[in-house]
C-alpha cells in the first residue's frame, strides 16, 4: 500500500502519459494499414535495389573490389562511351526537333485540331518503344523495308551502300529518335505554354527585336526547362533495352545488351557480379543525370509553372 | 503595327506547318510501311491474326504470349489497384506525415532502369519460383512495381480533386465500417483516376519486353521477338496490330483525362 503511495507513476501512469500512450498506440495501429505497401516495396523494389549494389562488391569469398575494378575493362568503358553517345546525341536531336514541334503546336489555336491530334500522337508514341518499334523499322528501312526496296527500284540508291548501319549505334540513334522526339513535345509544352504573349508586346514597346527577345528574353526563360527535358531525354535512352535488344542480334555495342549477355551467359565464372556491377555504373548515371533534372526543374518553376 | 503581326502570323504558318509535315512525314513512314510489308503476301497475316483457333494452331508460341500478356495485365492492374488505392486513402486520412515518403517511393521505379532491376529481381525470382512455380503470370510482381509511378500520379491526382478527410469522417459519423468507406464511398468518387490507371497499367503490361525476357517468362512481346526470327511478315503484323491496342487503349485514357478535366 505504501509503495503504491510512494511511487504513483509506476502502478497508475498520470492522465498526460496515458494519453501519450494511446497516441502511440493509435499510431502504431495506424502505421498497420501500410505494412501491406511497404512489405510489397520492400521485397520486389528495395531488396533487387540492395543485390545489385552489394553484389557489385562481393563475390565468391564475400567482399571483393574485383567487379567494379572490371568496369575498367576496355570492352566495358567502350559500351559505356557508346550508350552515353548514343544517349547524348538522341537527347540533342529529339529536343531540338521536340522543341520546334512543341512551338509549332503553340503558334496554332490553343484549343485546335492539329494541337489535339499531335498531343495524343506524341502520348502513344512516346511509349511506342521496344519489339514493336524495332520491327517497325525494320519493316521501314531493313534490307527488304519499305523505303529500302523503293530508293533501289525507284531511284537506283542503295542506302546500305557503305554497310547495313541499321544494327549499328547509327541505326540505334535513328530508331530511338522516333520516341525521343514525341517525348519532348509532352514535356517541354507546358514550359512553351508559360511564356506570356505580354513578355514578347512588352520587348517590342521597348524596341526590341525579334532576335532580341528569342535571345534575351524567351531563351533564357526557357534554357532550364529545355536542358531539364533534355537530361530526362538522356536517362530515357540510356534505360532503354528492349528496342536494341530486339534490333541488335551480333555484338553489345551498349551498356544495357553487355548487361544481357552478362546475365545470359554462364560461361565465365563471375559474370554474374559483373552484371551487377555494369547495372550499378547505369544507376549512378542515371542518378545524377535525375538530380540535375530536379535542380532544373526547381529554376523553371520559378518563372514558367 | 498590324501589318507586323499579319506578317508574323503568315510566317508562323508556314513555319508550322513546314515542320509539321516533315515530321509527320518521319513519324508516319515506319507506320505505312508496317502496312505494307505485312500485306506483301496479301491479307493473309491479317486473316489469321482474327482467326484465334487458326492462329493458336500455327504459331502457338504467340498465342501462349498473347494469353499470358492478357493474363499478366488483369492481375498487375488488379494488384496494383489492391495496393495503391487502400494505401494513399490511408495515408492521406491517418498519416498525413508519410505522404511525401510514399511518394518518393512509387516515383524511384522511374530512376531505375528495368534492366538493372531484372538484374536484382533474379534472385528475388528464384524464391518466387520455388513458393509459387515458374508461371508467366507471376511477372506480376515485378510489373506492379513498374507501373508504379503512372499509376500512383493518376491516382493521387483523383484523390487530391476529392475531400477524402470530410467523406470518410461523415461516412464513419453515420455507422460505416472502412470496408464500406473504400468501397462505396471513396472508390466510386475516384472511379476515372482508379480507369486511368488500370489503363495505363494494362497499356505498359502489354509492351513490356524486358523483364520478361531476362527472366525466361513468355508473353506477347517476348513471342513476338521469337516470331521475328521465324516469320517477319507475321511479327510485323502482329507488331501494328498491338501498337493499334495501344494507341486505342491511351485514346480511351485520354477521353476519360478529357472528360474528367471539362467536369471540373
Amino acid at each position: 500500500m505504501a509503495d503504491v503511495v510512494d511511487t504513483p507513476d509506476l502502478a497508475a501512469p498520470g492522465p498526460e502519459i496515458r494519453a501519450g500512450r494511446r497516441v502511440l498506440i493509435t499510431r502504431a495501429r495506424s502505421l498497420l494499414g501500410t505494412v501491406p505497401f511497404f512489405a510489397y516495396v520492400v521485397t520486389f523494389l528495395v531488396i533487387p535495389t540492395l543485390v545489385v549494389v552489394i553484389g557489385a562488391f562481393t563475390g565468391d569469398g564475400g567482399f571483393t573490389p574485383a567487379n567494379v575494378r572490371a568496369l575498367g575493362n576496355a570492352y566495358i568503358l567502350d559500351a559505356f562511351a557508346r550508350s552515353i553517345l548514343l544517349s547524348l546525341v538522341t537527347a540533342a536531336i529529339g529536343a531540338i526537333l521536340g522543341a520546334l514541334l512543341a512551338y509549332a503546336l503553340v503558334t496554332a489555336k490553343p484549343g485546335g485540331v492539329l494541337r489535339r491530334v499531335v498531343t495524343a500522337a506524341s502520348g502513344v508514341l512516346a511509349q511506342f518503344g521496344g519489339v514493336t518499334l524495332a520491327f517497325a523499322f525494320l519493316a521501314t528501312i531493313g534490307l527488304s523495308g519499305f523505303v529500302t526496296v523503293f530508293l533501289k527500284d525507284r531511284l537506283g540508291f542503295d542506302l546500305y551502300a557503305n554497310g547495313v548501319w541499321l544494327f549499328e549505334l547509327p541505326g540505334l540513334m535513328l530508331v530511338y529518335t522516333y520516341f525521343q522526339v514525341p517525348l519532348m513535345v509532352i514535356v517541354f509544352l507546358p514550359a512553351l505554354d508559360g511564356i506570356r504573349p505580354q513578355w514578347r508586346e512588352a520587348t517590342e514597346s521597348l524596341g526590341g527585336s525579334t532576335w532580341q527577345y528569342w535571345t534575351r528574353v524567351a531563351g533564357p526563360l526557357l534554357a532550364p526547362a529545355f536542358l531539364g527535358a533534355m537530361l530526362l531525354l538522356f536517362a530515357n535512352a540510356f534505360s532503354a533495352y528492349a528496342t536494341a535488344a530486339a534490333l541488335v542480334s551480333q555484338g553489345n555495342p551498349i551498356v544495357p545488351l553487355q548487361i544481357r549477355s552478362a546475365l545470359t551467359s554462364e560461361v565465365v565464372l563471375g559474370q554474374q557480379n559483373l552484371g551487377k556491377a555494369m547495372a550499378l555504373g547505369m544507376v549512378l548515371v542515371v542518378a545524377v543525370v535525375m538530380a540535375l533534372y530536379a535542380l532544373l526543374s526547381r529554376k523553371t518553376a520559378r518563372w514558367l509553372a | 503595327m498590324a501589318g507586323l503581326i499579319a506578317r508574323r502570323a503568315r510566317r508562323q504558318r508556314v513555319f508550322r506547318w513546314a515542320v509539321v509535315l516533315v515530321l509527320g512525314v518521319f513519324f508516319l513512314l515506319p507506320l505505312i510501311a508496317m502496312v505494307e510489308f505485312s500485306t506483301r503476301d496479301g491479307a493473309q497475316a491479317w486473316r489469321l491474326l482474327v482467326d484465334w483457333p487458326q492462329l493458336s494452331e500455327t504459331y502457338p508460341d504467340l498465342a501462349t504470349g498473347i494469353v499470358a500478356s492478357l493474363g499478366q495485365a488483369v492481375l498487375t492492374a488488379l494488384l496494383m489497384l489492391a495496393l495503391l488505392v487502400p494505401t494513399t486513402v490511408w495515408v492521406r486520412l491517418r498519416l498525413p506525415g508519410l505522404r511525401r515518403l510514399i511518394e518518393f517511393i512509387c516515383l524511384l521505379p522511374l530512376t531505375i532502369p528495368a534492366i538493372v532491376l531484372v538484374v536484382g529481381l533474379a534472385p528475388v525470382y528464384a524464391w518466387v519460383t520455388y513458393f509459387l512455380g515458374g508461371s508467366s503470370l507471376t511477372l506480376t510482381f515485378a510489373y506492379t512495381i513498374l507501373v508504379l509511378p503512372y499509376a500512383y500520379r493518376a491516382i493521387d491526382a483523383g484523390l487530391s480533386a476529392i475531400d477524402v478527410k470530410t467523406l470518410a469522417e461523415a461516412a464513419r459519423s453515420l455507422g460505416a465500417g472502412w470496408g464500406t468507406v473504400m468501397w462505396r464511398v471513396v472508390l466510386p468518387n475516384i472511379r476515372s483516376a482508379v480507369l486511368s490507371a488500370a489503363f495505363l497499367t494494362v497499356a505498359l503490361v502489354l509492351g513490356e519486353f524486358t523483364i520478361a525476357s531476362l527472366l525466361n517468362r513468355d508473353n506477347l512481346q517476348v513471342a513476338i521477338n521469337l516470331l521475328g526470327k521465324s516469320s517477319a511478315t507475321m511479327s510485323v503484323a502482329v507488331s501494328l496490330a498491338a501498337l493499334l491496342l495501344a494507341f486505342v487503349l491511351l485514346l480511351l485514357l485520354s477521353l476519360f483525362g478529357g472528360r474528367r478535366k471539362a467536369a471540373e
